[in-house]
């Protein structure tokens, strides 16, 4: 480490999140550490059911009632998890805001995308109506909305989906964010459309210095966009590192299964080597490694106690007993 | 049930017959409250499927490729065109009937749980075809047992449960089940593994790949996912804004692309290397409104090579002889169509 000491922009540790209800509990992430720096990207790699959504949404709090949080959120050394209403709705939109997978839902139907901008940066700065239709204008052509003057006045439905997801980025944008949480932002989109946004978000996220933390089921797009990564499986982090090198050398078996079974120009002549079974039931998960019944590496011990956090090589974090041979 | 070897008592023009014959396919649905405009779904798509072959289709949302398997089963009636199944016209007097087709042509889904009756157990939609097609209940019952096992599913541990209780995974095995129980001879695959998680899509790939080779079965494969197509497919076809930009076998469009289009699509594709990011979008703009698609070439608007002409002439495309050829509609493959670039490719 050079440069001295720094804090983290955003410092997890420990965080459980179980959403209990009269049929069952459902145990959606458990024992989640991580930190992420300011002007780092951090990708969310996961399935679906994984956890990585409400990792999320913990950190803005967006979580429904029966939610039950336990563990420490920080983000610029504030405690999230601690924070009052009032304190809460001034770090949404203004320290932290996010972009959803998709956008139709995520704005408003029957506000124009002027009125919707201008709204976000009038309850976080108070300025004049005036002042913020000219930042909400400012902010289209930040997000490269062409002919943006005659877009503010646009409804959602009247623009594109790699136009509606621009907005909406456009919005998360608008009052300065530290950090941008980004939940699938490209899943929804066309190929030669995601390409375009990914860009975009890169290249924002380094003019502006933000942070960025990433969700995505996607290595492809892991792959475009993260300094490091994080792999979820069942609610917890199995690995973290790096992204070149935890694509190139994955320690933990979930990962190294996951790179093998994504499609990306395999041998036409033979089968993809899946990873067999399913992802288990968060209500019932199994005891010990979460991942120990689909695993080839697994023992008795894996069916038995919880893999802890091992950090075989500087920066590289697996939780598995029995990490790849060609782990340091 | 299902015949393992080359011989199909169901063919009846030998393996050279293409199993299904598309030809100038067109769909345009009306847009209620705008009188005489139309989304052009699918305009003007003509092909074939060859028996054995597994064709795949790609494009992007709007270009109309679900709506072309719609069409090649007549869950749409197409406004114009015609469908050769096997040699025989469908649907017409001398031709063979819709009922008759969809025995021998069944489809698959993307979202596999709401193309389940979610009040049936998973093994008596499995059964319901065999049955409706005239099957005693117990030999449906027991087409269903072994089909389930076919698929993966243990029958008795599956077969009496819902949907709900069943995983995405398991649920499309459910769905391959039920369109292979009444025995087709070809399967439209309409983006099988599009909800799926990349561990479980790899191994319905897998499995799809094994029934093909077991069942003697012809797919038509239509995915978004360009890895996907071409991991699976024979041949692959281009779609966009409803009309075909470029066919051919599946290493000739993926390694010696001709259509603008089709490299774009390529070159969007993520490298999962970071050390080879993409850094320049390969073409900028989402995909027009197919209610008004541009005139001319469709994707001129977004295309960095677009000149007069192809504004003001539809490209047509090329010559198509057989399985081996290569072809796309593009002025620039064009020596006489008057583009500056023609015959430069």
């Amino acid at each position: 480490m050079d440069g001295g000491v720094e804090l983290p922009l955003v410092e997890v540790s420990d965080l459980n999140v179980k959403f209990v209800s009269r049929e069952a509990t459902v145990h959606a992430v458990n024992n989640v550490s991580f930190a992420a720096k300011a002007g780092e990207v951090l990708c969310i790699l996961g399935e679906s059911g994984s956890g990585k959504s409400v990792t999320l949404r913990t950190l803005m709090r967006l979580l429904p009632r029966q939610a039950r949080v336990e563990g420490g959120v920080r983000v610029n050394g504030k405690d999230v998890l601690a924070m009052r209403s009032r304190e809460l709705r001034d770090l949404r939109g203004g320290l932290v805001s996010m972009i959803f997978q998709e956008p139709m839902t995520a704005l408003d139907p029957v506000y124009t995308i002027g009125q919707q901008i201008g709204e976000t940066v009038r309850r976080h700065t108070g300025c004049a109506h005036k002042a913020a239709r000219a930042r909400a204008l400012e902010l289209l052509e930040l997000v490269r909305i062409p002919s943006a003057e005659r877009r503010l006045d646009a409804y959602p439905h009247e623009l594109s989906g790699g136009l509606r997801q621009r907005a909406m980025i456009a919005m998360a944008l608008s009052c300065n964010p530290r950090l941008l949480l980004a939940d699938e932002p490209t899943t929804a989109l066309d190929a030669t459309v995601q390409v375009q946004v990914l860009i975009l978000l890169r290249r924002l996220q380094r003019e502006l210095g933000m942070g960025m933390i990433f969700v995505t089921h996607d290595l492809g797009v892991a792959a475009e966009v993260a300094d490091r990564i994080a792999v979820m499986y069942a609610g917890r982090i199995v690995e973290t590192g790096p992204v070149a090198q935890v694509l190139a050398n994955p320690l933990h078996p979930y990962t190294a299964g996951l790179l093998a079974s994504t499609v990306h120009g395999q041998d036409r002549d033979r089968d993809i080597d899946a990873i067999p079974g399913s992802p288990p039931d968060m209500r019932r998960l199994p005891h010990g490694c979460s991942f120990a019944p689909r695993c080839p590496r697994r023992t008795a011990q894996c069916r038995a106690e919880i893999p802890e956090p091992t950090f075989p090589a500087p920066d590289r974090m697996a939780a598995c007993f029995n990490l790849s041979a060609s782990a340091g | 049930m299902a015949l393992s070897s080359e011989i199909d008592s169901r063919d009846r023009g030998g393996p050279a017959q293409p199993l299904l014959i598309a030809r100038e396919l067109r769909k345009h649905f009306p847009v209620k409250g705008a009188r005489g405009k139309s989304v052009q779904a699918v305009d003007g798509v003509s092909f074939t499927v060859r028996k054995g072959e597994t064709l795949g289709i790609v494009g992007e949302s709007g270009c109309g490729k679900s709506t072309l398997a719609r069409l090649l089963l007549h869950l749409i009636i197409p406004d114009t065109g015609e469908l050769v199944f096997d040699g025989e016209a469908v649907g017409v007097a001398d031709g063979i009937a819709v009922n008759t087709l969809r025995r021998q042509v069944q489809m698959v889904f993307q979202d596999s749980y709401s193309s389940l009756n979610p009040r049936m157990p998973v093994r008596d939609s499995v059964a319901f075809g065999p049955f409706i097609q005239g099957r005693k209940k117990t030999e449906a019952r027991d087409i269903a047992r072994a089909i389930l096992g076919k698929v993966g599913l243990d029958a008795d541990l599956f077969g009496p449960r819902y949907p709900h209780e069943l995983s995405g995974g398991q649920k499309q095995r459910v769905n391959i089940a039920r369109a292979l129980a009444t025995d087709p001879r070809m399967v439209i695959l309409d983006e099988p593994v599009s909800a799926l998680d990349k561990s479980v899509e790899a191994q319905v790939l897998n499995l799809l790949r094994a029934l093909k080779r077991q069942l003697n079965l012809t797919y038509v494969f239509i995915s978004h996912d360009l890895n996907v197509v071409r991991y699976i497919s024979d041949r692959v076809l281009v779609m966009y804004l409803g009309r075909i930009v470029e066919l051919g076998p599946v290493s000739e469009i993926f390694e010696r692309p001709f259509h603008p289009y089709t490299k774009a699509l390529l070159a969007s594709r993520p490298s999962m290397d970071p050390a080879r990011r993409i850094e320049e979008p390969p073409i900028i703009g989402d995909p027009p409104n197919p209610i008004d698609p541009p005139s001319g070439c469709r994707f001129r608007t977004r295309c960095p090579f677009a000149e007069a002409v192809c504004e003001s002439t539809a490209p047509v495309l090329g010559e198509w002889l057989d399985m081996q050829s290569h072809v796309a509609a593009c002025h620039m493959q064009d020596p006489a169509s008057g583009h500056s670039k023609a015959g430069q490719a």
